[in-house]
């Protein structure tokens, strides 16, 4: 017993004390900000691997961004990804980043579902499910939950059956194959419910968007309550989206 | 010659590749995995050829380093006899061919589909009908788990067959997870889409298959990779095994209980991706492995940080992992479960952590080396029980021997350069394969263009896809209670093996 005090003991600290205002190791790619200086858009275009950079004026979708930063080390004063984490909104068109425009993103507070605040302030349980998710995000997710990250302390949690919990979080582009395995699970969880997309496969299918093996005809269909882009998504991004959400 | 010999990361003319009548393509490759244990099957795949169907035949000879590759024309409406009645290694390549092209095998063991993909031959196959192996048995029951399971993982279905508590049959199906990824690196013409892709096969294992792609492209371009580029692959590839052998550890304490051991593990691997956070501002190391280039120089800046990191690593590390394995709680739950001895681990074509826990010396890192690690001269990390036990000292000794690598690498510490030429195009009928040894094991990826240097076919092929036919017959005979514990120890991908 003692050695596992000594353990313990060597661990020191490992919480993040405040994962609202934590800064981020190193590089980030986090939201980024596009200049105004003319440079050549047609190519800057045709550099992104899913078609998220649109031209005159130039904008970047972060819902079909992969983060590869490609865009930036072509045209590095074109844009630069900064380190603001804060990527999480409700409203699908905030994800979009135009040029000369250096605004958060954040929740539309006036388009929150009114039972959100009523029922899930201060307490969240969530079920997952991975549609054709490579296991990035995933492991993002379960880091959120970790001692590190600690989102349990919000009292935001995932849960083992879609029938203990309040909303579903996808990850991955929906295949085909998961179409019906997440609209059965999705039905399973009692009124009222969330849905959260993780991650830009989730957002808009990523590279793998428009492509056969998908069926995104849940996401298409269904309001959705949050989207969380990255690639895969960084716990801080996760963790203030869904706070963001939440606390009235 | 019924086959051509080649080398890791090697490419050759189509033409060079012989062409046999079905008859003689089974025999050769069957009786060149009779003659030596130490030969395996990398990848077995079909090739559409004008109306017909060529397939390729890949097997690695351990002790020689070569790899034996071999073809075979045959039509889409054959019946053929199956490799795999004479070894059952061959047993997911074949059911994958009939999937893809519609082959029958009338001699297979079990014609199944494997992931229903979205260009299947049996067009009206659904995943949700899969054919399971049922019993008809009062005594026995069958419990079905998935395709989502309890926990933030990806899905599949397991069925169990049980009398009792005691598991006497487990089937596992997959396929909820494809994504048509072999087919997109035909469509995706950029190479920036390619290496997307790469690193999409399973986001687990983004350096391993990125690292497999891109050494298999230079090759097909004819581009040399030079020795900053082969250290960056080689340090990402090692590190990627720490974060994921830490995580498996701790997800390995968190299915037994022991708490101490779960949160110890899971700290410890937050500083590991971090740190390629530092370096290429992903957490699982996308974006770092390019073709031809690199985005992300390594500085010695980064070098010294790395070794602050494992010196502060390392002490937790082994003061947990003494403790973990001194435990007789830890290990009465640990030793003699989910058992795979050598001769089935051979016979089911297991590959690397979970063969070497089985003594079965597969690693590509010694076998058939690529990057930095012939220099490095690595041996593989060797247990002989077989269980999860075995598979967890595996994880701990290659997190050791990683360090170790890892450090020897940073005493010579490539300069900046950034003078590299630009990527060719590929060559045009040519055949090119690339073995990888990733946290999982072997990765192969293989590629074949066209006449004017268009890729035809790119074939993709995980550990995974050999190793989860090793966790099904693992559980025979356990407690089903212990099916977690077990399932963890293998820790494979679903994504890897849908594709």
């Amino acid at each position: 017993m003692i050695k596992n005090f000594i353990i313990l003991a060597h661990q020191g600290k490992q919480y993040i004390p405040d994962v609202t205002k934590a800064a981020v190791p190193g590089i980030f790619k986090g939201r980024p900000v596009i200049s105004g200086i003319r440079i050549n858009e047609k190519k800057l275009a045709g550099i992104c691997p899913v078609d998220a950079i649109s031209t005159g004026p130039v904008s970047l979708d972060l819902g079909k961004c992969t983060f590869c930063g490609e865009c930036s080390f072509a045209f590095p004063g074109k844009i630069m990804f900064t380190a603001d984490y804060r990527l999480a909104s409700n409203d699908r068109d905030m994800l979009v980043v135009r040029e000369n425009e250096d605004r958060p993103i954040s929740v539309d507070r006036g388009n929150i579902r009114s039972e959100v605040h009523r029922f899930f302030r201060g307490s969240l349980k969530l079920r997952q499910v991975s549609a054709g998710g490579d296991n990035s995000c995933e492991l993002e997710l379960n880091a959120c939950g970790n001692v590190n990250f600690d989102m349990g302390r919000f009292g935001i949690e995932f849960v083992a059956s879609p029938r203990h919990a309040d909303g579903i979080v996808i990850t991955g582009p929906i295949t085909e194959n998961m179409a019906e395995p997440l609209r059965i699970c999705y039905e399973a969880v009692p009124h009222p419910k969330i849905i959260i997309l993780a991650g830009t496969d989730a957002i808009s299918g990523g590279i793998f968007a428009g492509t056969g093996a998908l069926n995104r005809a849940f996401a298409d269909n269904n309001r959705i309550d949050l989207y969380v882009p990255g690639n895969p998504v960084h716990p801080l991004a996760f963790i203030n989206g869904v706070l963001d959400l939440i606390t009235p | 010659m019924n086959y051509i010999t080649l080398k890791n990361n090697s490419s050759v003319s189509l033409k060079k590749i012989p062409v046999a009548p079905y008859s003689r393509f089974m025999e050769a490759n069957v009786s060149i995995m009779s003659d030596n244990v130490n030969n395996h099957c990398v990848s077995y795949f079909g090739c559409p050829a004008g109306g017909k169907v060529r397939l390729f035949c890949a097997i690695a000879a351990d002790e020689t380093h070569d790899i034996y590759v071999s073809s075979a024309l045959v039509n889409s409406s054959e019946e053929l006899s199956s490799f795999a009645a004479h070894n059952p290694a061959f047993e997911k390549f074949e059911r994958e061919i009939h999937e893809n092209f519609g082959i029958t095998y009338p001699d297979h063991p079990w014609l199944k589909p494997v992931r229903y993909s979205s260009d299947r031959a049996d067009r009206p196959a659904r995943v949700l009908n899969y054919p399971f192996f049922s019993s008809e048995s009062e005594e026995l029951h069958e419990v079905g788990v998935g395709p989502i399971h309890a926990g933030i993982i990806e899905p599949g279905h397991f069925r169990f067959i049980c009398n009792g508590e005691q598991i006497l049959h487990l089937e596992i199906q997959l396929g909820y997870q494809h994504r048509g990824i072999e087919r997109l690196f035909l469509e995706k013409k950029k190479i920036l889409q390619r290496s997307t892709l790469a690193e999409s096969i399973a986001g687990d294992t983004a350096a391993g298959h990125s690292a497999a792609f891109v050494n298999l492209w230079e090759g097909l371009c004819g581009f040399v990779p030079d020795f900053g580029l082969m250290f960056q692959r080689t340090l990402a590839l090692e590190l990627e095994r720490i974060a994921m052998h830490t995580g498996d550890l701790s997800a390995i304490c968190t299915d037994i209980a022991y708490q101490l051991g779960s949160s110890v593990f899971g700290r410890l691997r937050t500083p590991v991706i971090n740190y390629f956070q530092e370096w290429c501002g992903n957490r699982l190391a996308k974006g770092l492995i390019r073709a031809g280039k690199t985005n992300y120089q390594f500085t010695g800046e980064l070098g010294s940080r790395l070794i602050e990191l494992f010196d502060e690593y390392e002490p937790d590390f082994n003061e947990m992992s003494d403790r973990l394995f001194k435990s007789s709680s830890v290990l009465a739950r640990l030793e003699k479960t989910g058992v795979v001895d050598i001769k089935s681990s051979r016979l089911l074509g297991v590959v690397g952590m979970a063969a070497r826990a089985s003594n079965n010396k597969r690693d590509i890192r010694s076998s058939h080396p690529h990057d930095m690690y012939e220099k490095l001269g690595h041996e593989p990390v060797i247990k002989y029980h077989g269980d999860v036990c075995s598979r967890s000292q595996v994880r701990r000794e290659e997190i050791s021997q990683s360090i170790a690598h890892i450090r020897e690498l940073l005493k010579d510490i490539p300069p900046a350069d950034n003078k590299r030429e630009n990527l060719k195009s590929p060559d045009p009928d040519t055949f090119s394969i690339s073995l990888v040894e990733g946290w999982r094991g072997e990765i192969c990826h293989c590629a074949i263009t066209g006449g004017k240097g268009e890729l035809v076919s790119y074939k993709i092929k995980d550990p995974s896809f050999h190793n989860w036919l090793a966790l099904a017959l693992a559980v025979r005979n356990n407690e089903i209670s212990d099916f977690p514990i077990c399932n963890k120890s293998f820790s494979l991908s679903y994504c890897g093996h849908d594709l």
